[in-house]
């Protein structure tokens, strides 16, 4: 416990130094998705980001998700984690922390998760919410990538979205509440920087409505 | 260029004072010589850029220091930077601390300091120094040490240096933070989907579909065989690149002495000279039973003597190819000025296969080492990985290339002339080997290849205890590499004496390659007191963990017997 406290005190800190030749704080941000996607009836602009800090054990690891329509000028999901993360395997981290989402609504939610990387490759990043408001909420979501050369990556994924009850206020339906299966196929002109295109099949179930759709997207993935 | 000369003329004193203090002492030691280096930053243009290096006396590689045995030398290092350095002298036998590690055998030489280094030179043969601070050995602060034998000495018409090295496009520090991020960022020879399909026409659908399944369930690549590589990296000889059109001179019938040092930091090369067969004479700077050879491997930090007697008049490549096919070295070895010689074309990558990855499933398994296999009663040791082990796995054939006719050569190869390790036979016996040893340990090499942390026995350097030892003592280490990764194992002022199944005749060595998958043993005598480094000699490996002290003490006992 004392040295998770002594990282994350050299993390909040501390920026750029190193404790030790082999526990050297590094940091990493990385935007998977900064795209455009739509079709004739919507047009979206959406991003997941994510950033840690920290050395081989621990991190602090930020994450931020969301959609805004310029159409109707309104967020229609956003929220941003921040999770202490801990490297439990050789492969995987568990995640803990809080999340604040703004849109639909604003709330205070408990975060718990695991990311990682599956067996064949898949990456997983999982996550429980447990809402202010006592509703639990889940998010799974999982990627592979498939190299038709070096530089040229398709990359299917899949998010699911859950939740443990109906939510009556906010039209929340128990069980999935949003579905997406999609696929890019990016150019990694460096590894750093790969624009991409591709699709995105979406299922939405509230209490109100069910909608299915697909999508264009068009962006560019960036890390540093 | 290389040439027999003292690239710069290290400044060398002998006083009538260290005559007297010769006499006095009854010491044989003739000479007595100071040599002074020292260390700047220098902007070089290697590769069509400018970039900072860090170097000694102005000269990439670091002068040659020719040192004779029995010589008491004094080196002064004097550090003109803003960042601490140091100077580790590699593979010298010397007190620990004259050995130049920060932390563990002296405090670094701060910036404006100068520390000077004094021992006795006990040895001879081909040795090299380089920097023990940050990242500045793979930015050029790397020289060679040709130590003249007292008597003995074998004649040859030439004597050159090939010292071989990696130079990166990226600043080290940055190349290691790109690792932590991806750790397979500089793998550009990863199999796609066109491999898929072409391997699905020689082996079979359900085969290559199981040998994809078996890579997937343990998160592998085949390959993955080295982790920085030519992405980034541009192999030099003598710190000059393939296209620098560098030489090395003969007269036909000339007996040639090639002293090839490996001063790279990630790199292992595969050394050929095509159209001349090689005498390898020397290892580590020992002298061993000649063995002649096509092509030998060199891993990051060994030496190897070798003899040529070139018979024609043409010019010849000495030619280094990466272990990965990524890049490489290249230079003539030529009998007229104006005579140069292409590269030959690099051969296929090897890949590597499902039977060496049998210890290094998820990496973190127990490890049964009873079983653990001996380098002479494994079978597949050839010295090149060009032979597949024979395991009993379905895709021991995953190399996706085998069916290229350069692969054939290379097996042939592998069956006649390239050097194993087993051909290495001390020309010396050390009749101290016979007998049990006085302590056994079981070091497990060890690595999170995805997150790239390296260690030994799962643990990170800054997380281990030293490793102690009493001084005189005889320590039998077994090293299971548990990774897919080559490890080349340095034990700082103590020797490693190969059990390579030559029984006395185990050659010495300051660096022992440990291959994926491969259990090594070798035995150390413990007979210099002090705190040793020990660690894997790829940079990037042992800055992220795969290091630890290994202290030699004296103990009561021994003190005792000394007074006695």
């Amino acid at each position: 416990m004392n040295r998770v406290a002594r990282t994350l005190l050299l993390v909040l800190f501390a920026g750029h130094t190193q404790a030790q030749d082999d526990d050297m704080i590094f940091s990493h941000f990385k935007a998977e998705r900064l795209e455009y996607e739509g079709n004739q009836d919507l047009h979206l602009f959406k991003w997941d980001v994510q950033q840690w800090i920290g050395n081989d054990e621990n991190k602090l690891w930020l994450k931020t998700e969301g959609d805004y329509s310029s159409d109707q000028d309104i967020f229609g999901r956003a929220d941003l984690q921040m999770l202490y993360s801990r490297n439990i395997d050789t492969f995987w981290d568990f995640q803990i922390g809080a999340r604040r989402a703004f849109e639909p609504e604003r709330t205070f939610d408990a975060v718990i998760g695991f990311q990682g990387l599956a067996p064949y490759f898949i990456e997983v990043d999982s996550a429980m919410f447990i809402t202010q408001n006592g509703n639990v909420l889940g998010r799974l979501s999982l990627g592979y990538e498939l190299l038709l050369t070096q530089r040229l990556i398709l990359a299917p994924r899949i998010e699911v979205n859950v939740a443990a009850q109906d939510l009556q206020y906010r039209g929340v339906k128990a069980g999935i509440t949003e579905f997406e299966a999609g696929m890019r196929l990016r150019y990694e002109i460096e590894r750093e920087f790969a624009p991409y295109v591709g699709f995105d099949y979406v299922e939405e179930e509230s209490l109100r409505e069910h909608h299915h759709s697909v999508r264009g997207v068009v962006g560019f993935r960036v890390w540093y | 260029m290389p040439s027999k000369k003292i690239m710069t003329t290290p400044t060398r004193i002998s006083t009538v004072m260290f005559a007297i203090f010769g006499l006095y002492v009854g010491v044989h030691s003739v000479y007595a010589d100071t040599y002074r280096l020292v260390i700047n930053e220098k902007s070089v243009n290697l590769i069509g850029e400018p970039q900072v290096a860090v170097v000694a006396n102005d000269s990439l590689p670091a002068p040659t220091l020719h040192w004779r045995e029995s010589e008491d030398v004094t080196l002064q290092v004097t550090n003109a930077m803003q960042q601490e350095t140091s100077i580790h002298w590699h593979g010298i036998v010397l007190p620990y601390k004259m050995d130049g590690v920060p932390g563990v055998s002296f405090d670094g030489i701060a910036p404006g300091q100068t520390f000077s280094y004094q021992f006795q030179v006990k040895q001879h043969g081909t040795y090299w120094y380089h920097g023990h601070s940050g990242m500045q050995e793979q930015q050029g602060l790397f020289g060679a040490i040709i130590i003249e034998p007292s008597h003995d000495q074998q004649l040859v018409d030439r004597d050159y240096v090939v010292m071989l090295s990696d130079w990166p496009e990226a600043d080290p520090h940055r190349t290691l933070a790109r690792l932590k991020k991806q750790s397979d960022y500089y793998n550009f020879q990863k199999r796609t989907l066109a491999d898929f399909f072409s391997d699905i026409e020689r082996l079979g659908f359900w085969e290559t579909v199981a040998d994809r399944m078996a890579w997937g369930q343990m998160r592998m690549e085949p390959t993955d065989i080295a982790d920085v590589n030519g992405a980034t990296y541009h192999f030099l000889i003598n710190g000059k690149t393939p296209e620098a059109g560098q030489k090395y001179m003969f007269k036909l019938g000339d007996k040639v002495r090639l002293r090839f040092i490996n001063a790279s930091a990630m790199t292992h090369f595969d050394v050929r000279i095509p159209g001349l067969k090689m005498q390898v004479v020397a290892a580590d700077g020992q002298s061993v039973a000649p063995v002649d050879v096509e092509e030998f491997r060199i891993a990051v930090a060994e030496t190897y003597d070798v003899l040529v007697k070139p018979q024609t008049e043409q010019a010849y490549s000495v030619f280094a190819e990466a272990m990965d096919r990524s890049g490489y070295a290249h230079a003539s070895l030529t009998p007229r000025e104006d005579l140069l010689v292409a590269a030959p074309a690099l051969r296929p990558m090897t890949l590597l296969t499902l039977a060496e990855m049998g210890g290094a499933h998820a990496g973190h398994g127990s490890h049964d080492t009873d079983k653990a296999l001996t380098l002479e009663a494994q079978d597949v040791t050839a010295a090149s990985d060009h032979a597949p082990l024979s395991a009993d796995n379905h895709s021991a054939h995953a190399s996706h290339q085998a069916n290229m006719p350069a692969h054939d050569t290379d097996t042939d190869l592998a069956a006649t002339s390239v050097l194993d390790y087993r051909d290495l036979k001390a020309a010396i016996p050390e009749h101290g080997l016979m007998g049990p040893p006085d302590r056994e340990i079981t070091l497990r090499l060890t690595g999170n290849m995805n997150r790239y942390i390296w260690s030994f026995d799962d643990v990170k350097y800054s997380d281990a205890e030293p490793i102690r030892v009493k001084l005189g003592e005889r320590i039998r280490f077994h090293y299971v590499n548990e990774t897919m990764m080559n490890h080349p194992i340095h034990l700082h002022g103590l020797w490693q004496y190969l059990d390579n199944g030559n029984g006395m005749y185990s050659p010495k060595k300051h660096v022992i390659n440990v291959k994926p998958g491969q259990t090594v043993s070798v035995d150390v005598p413990a007979d210099a007191e002090g705190d040793w480094a020990f660690h894997c000699h790829l940079l990037y490996h042992m800055d992220t963990g795969m290091f630890r002290k290994f202290i030699v003490e004296k103990t009561a006992d021994h003190a005792a017997h000394q007074h006695e």
